[in-house]
């Protein structure tokens, strides 16, 4: 047969194929529709069908439902364009997710016990926490942070409290992951310094801060400097790493404050990746080759209670991800277009009634986490909704991790949901919500104008009032809070307690440290900060030097407000 | 006082702690119930509060606090009411509080604090039912 009668032949049996598919959703239609006929008078249960989030949750889905594109262009292989099945190609049969518990109360000492413990109890990396003064740039022994030193988190006010953090900790061979924001950039410098006194070149170090500044103004709150001097902050760190630690992760775009915050689905989505957006433009913005830089830029979601809707939530940030960096902004590199995430159940889901349920609660966001195709994940406590978790519901909440990996056979196949015509559906109206999100941003000019105007706060406010209000009606059922109440709500469990010596401890490893250490040194890299901070030079060299010559934490975010002045939020209600 | 007035609260965020979700809901909640509101917003310090009690002249003070510190900062601003002649204030509040820690708070005259899944309307009427009893106000 010539290579022409072989196309007539080919072409004959494409039309064919597609005849016997037109047919075949013909005639599924009218079977669906013959269905609801008969369905039609079936009572169903008083409840409201609607996501969490308030999306209307159909009976059944099936084909008709997929939108009309095929399946490369939407969804492709694992570790391919457009990465809905997962940013790598052998996922977990490779590799588990990282199992990665945030902790961190009382001084750097306690702090480091607690670590050496997870990591002898296979957890495979950490999450520092930090309390309230050092997410908000204040010294342990600073009038502000009285009576919140090392309660909700460690006290870390300079090098030398890093240095005990990581005490027998190897950072060349741990990856480390900081949660801190406003003086993201301080800490940082901390870190490597501490990296470079066990002798791990920051070439050497894996790991991840958070320093996502627009959602602090957004939803969490913990910022230091305005806007414009905060985004200067991250991208001079975008700029500092991709050159001296090509292998960290200089950000953390997360949607989990947003989300706690009272957020729906979609606009966790919708915000976090905008915000994600706004970070690769200011980049580009300073001259930074997207590529050098948007590998390396790393994400944090929420992992909440509606199961198919999270499951679907993480696919479609990968798609959206790699279809903006490599359609708009020219990325070339697939590891530009590559979304990779850490995932933490949600802490705004728990209960403080009947806590034991909790368990139950994380293990399903859990879950629904890693058929979301998470990179690593923090499994919150039972207890966290009445104090600091206590070791033992931190090892229930790890090994509630170790039994999906090990026991359930989740992580044997990659992407298992890809195809449910359920999943599919809502990954594409997910992505729908998001790029209808994105153009009221534009509308308000802008993330940063959004955020001045008060647009998103008051997005996200509103979305709260809608759930507290269908909570207290009973349109939504809590167990144990407002149904299957019997009476044991309140439940006698053991509680870790942060006492005054704590803070007690801090100032006397203050007032040490500022009688021991180089005044002069101290003095002459922070007059460097500043004259820096007046400059626009790379601020990063000029911090390190700063946390050298053991420079507390207050004090160069002081010598950095001098220039950059202060941020205040605007207040509604 | 007089009885025409509405019962006025200031909502207040004390400390570093910025997690606002519940001061936000609650502040609504108040407004829903006819109260006049005043939001603090976030990160003050014990004497801007108490110094925005007075200037405002509010009969409540509901602190929200998630951040463990309320052991100093209830009875931080309960002192510095007294010290401002505003005894009459009522000061109570809301967040992650352990029940010990309510009673011994309450012994040092603070009201009633309130857990989380709390509804608002128990709130609501904790306040209505404060001023009742001391024939103030509905």
């Amino acid at each position: 047969m010539s290579t022409l009668e072989q196309e007539i032949v080919d072409g004959a049996e494409l039309k064919a194929a597609v005849a016997r598919k037109e047919a075949e959703l013909r005639a599924l239609r009218g079977r669906l529709a013959q269905w609801q006929e008969s369905v039609a008078g079936t009572p169903v249960r008083e409840t409201d069908f609607t996501s969490v989030s308030g999306r209307e949750i159909a009976p059944l889905y099936s084909p008709l439902d997929l939108g009309p594109d095929g399946y490369g262009e939407r969804l492709g292989l694992p570790g391919e364009f457009p990465f809905t099945r997962g940013p790598y190609a052998t996922m977990y049969r490779t590799r588990l997710w990282t199992m990665r518990q945030f902790a961190g109360f009382a001084t750097a000492e306690e702090t480091n016990e607690r670590y050496h413990y997870l990591l002898k109890n296979g957890q495979t990396g950490l999450s520092v926490a930090f309390d309230f003064p050092t997410l908000m740039g204040y010294d342990g022994d600073h009038p502000r942070s009285l009576g919140e030193v090392g309660v909700c988190g460690v006290a870390i006010s300079s090098l030398a409290d890093m240095e005990t953090l990581f005490d027998g900790i190897p950072l060349d061979q741990v990856s480390v992951s900081m949660t801190i924001n406003g003086p993201a950039i301080i800490l940082f410098c901390f870190y490597v310094a501490a990296a470079e006194k066990q002798g791990v070149d920051a070439s050497k170090l894996r790991g991840t801060v958070q320093n996502d500044i627009l959602k602090e103004y957004q939803a969490q709150h913990a910022w230091l400097f305005p806007p414009e001097p905060a985004l200067r902050c991250i991208v001079d760190m975008f700029e500092w790493c991709s050159e001296h630690a090509p292998r960290y992760n200089p950000i953390s775009i997360s949607g989990y404050h947003i989300r706690e915050a009272g957020a729906t689905a979609g606009q966790e989505l919708a915000f976090t990746l905008g915000n994600g957006f706004e970070y690769v433009e200011r980049g580009m913005a300073r001259g930074l080759d997207v590529d050098a830089f948007a590998p390396r830029l790393s994400f944090f979601f929420d992992v909440h209670n509606d199961f198919f809707e999270e499951i679907a939530k993480l696919r479609a940030a990968r798609r959206i991800w790699a279809k903006r960096l490599r359609d708009v902004y020219g990325a070339k590199n697939p590891e530009s277009w590559r979304l990779r995430t850490h995932c933490q159940t949600a802490g705004v889901t728990l209960t403080a009634q009947q806590p034991e349920n909790n368990i139950v609660r994380v293990a399903y966001q859990a879950m629904a986490a890693v058929l979301g195709g998470t990179q690593s994940l923090h499994t919150n406590s039972m207890d966290e909704t009445l104090a600091l978790p206590t070791e033992k519901a931190v090892r229930i909440a790890l090994r509630t991790q170790q039994v999906l990996a090990h026991e359930t056979g989740v992580p044997h196949t990659i992407d298992p949901l890809a195809g449910s015509y359920y999943v599919e559906t809502l990954t594409d109206e997910l992505e729908a919500e998001a790029e209808a999100l994105f153009a009221e941003i534009e509308e308000q000019g802008g993330v940063v104008p959004g955020i001045e105007a008060g647009w998103f706060q008051q997005q996200i406010a509103h979305s709260a009032m809608r759930q507290q209000i269908e909570v207290e009606n009973g349109d939504r059922t809590i167990v144990g809070v407002n149904d299957f109440t019997d009476g044991s709500e309140q439940v006698e469990i053991d509680v870790l307690r942060i006492g005054p010596e704590v803070e007690e401890r801090q100032r006397a490893r203050m007032a040490e440290l500022r009688s021991s250490r180089d005044a002069e040194a101290v003095e002459r890299t922070l007059a460097a900060l500043t004259a820096a901070c007046r400059d626009g030079d790379n601020l990063v060299p000029r911090i390190l030097d700063c946390a050298r010559a053991y420079c507390t934490l207050y004090e160069i975010r002081h010598a950095m407000e001098e220039v950059f002045g202060a941020y205040r939020e605007p207040v509604f209600f | 006082m007089t009885d025409d007035r509405k019962i006025r609260v200031l909502v207040a965020k004390p400390g570093l702690d910025g997690h606002d979700r519940g001061a936000k809901v609650i502040a609504s909640a108040f407004r829903d119930a006819g109260f006049e509101v005043i939001y603090t917003g976030l990160h003050q310090t014990p004497e801007m509060i108490v110094s925005a009690a007075v200037q405002e002249d509010v009969d409540v003070v509901a602190m929200s606090i998630l951040s463990g510190a309320h052991m100093t900062l209830f009875p931080r601003v309960r002192a510095l009411l007294a010290e401002a002649g505003a005894d009459d204030v009522l000061l109570t509040g809301g967040g992650i509080i352990p029940e010990e820690d309510v009673a011994a708070l309450e012994q040092q005259g603070v009201g009633k604090l309130f857990g989380p899944g709390t509804p608002t309307t128990e709130a609501v009427a904790y306040i209505r039912e404060w001023f009742a009893q001391r024939g103030e106000r509905v």
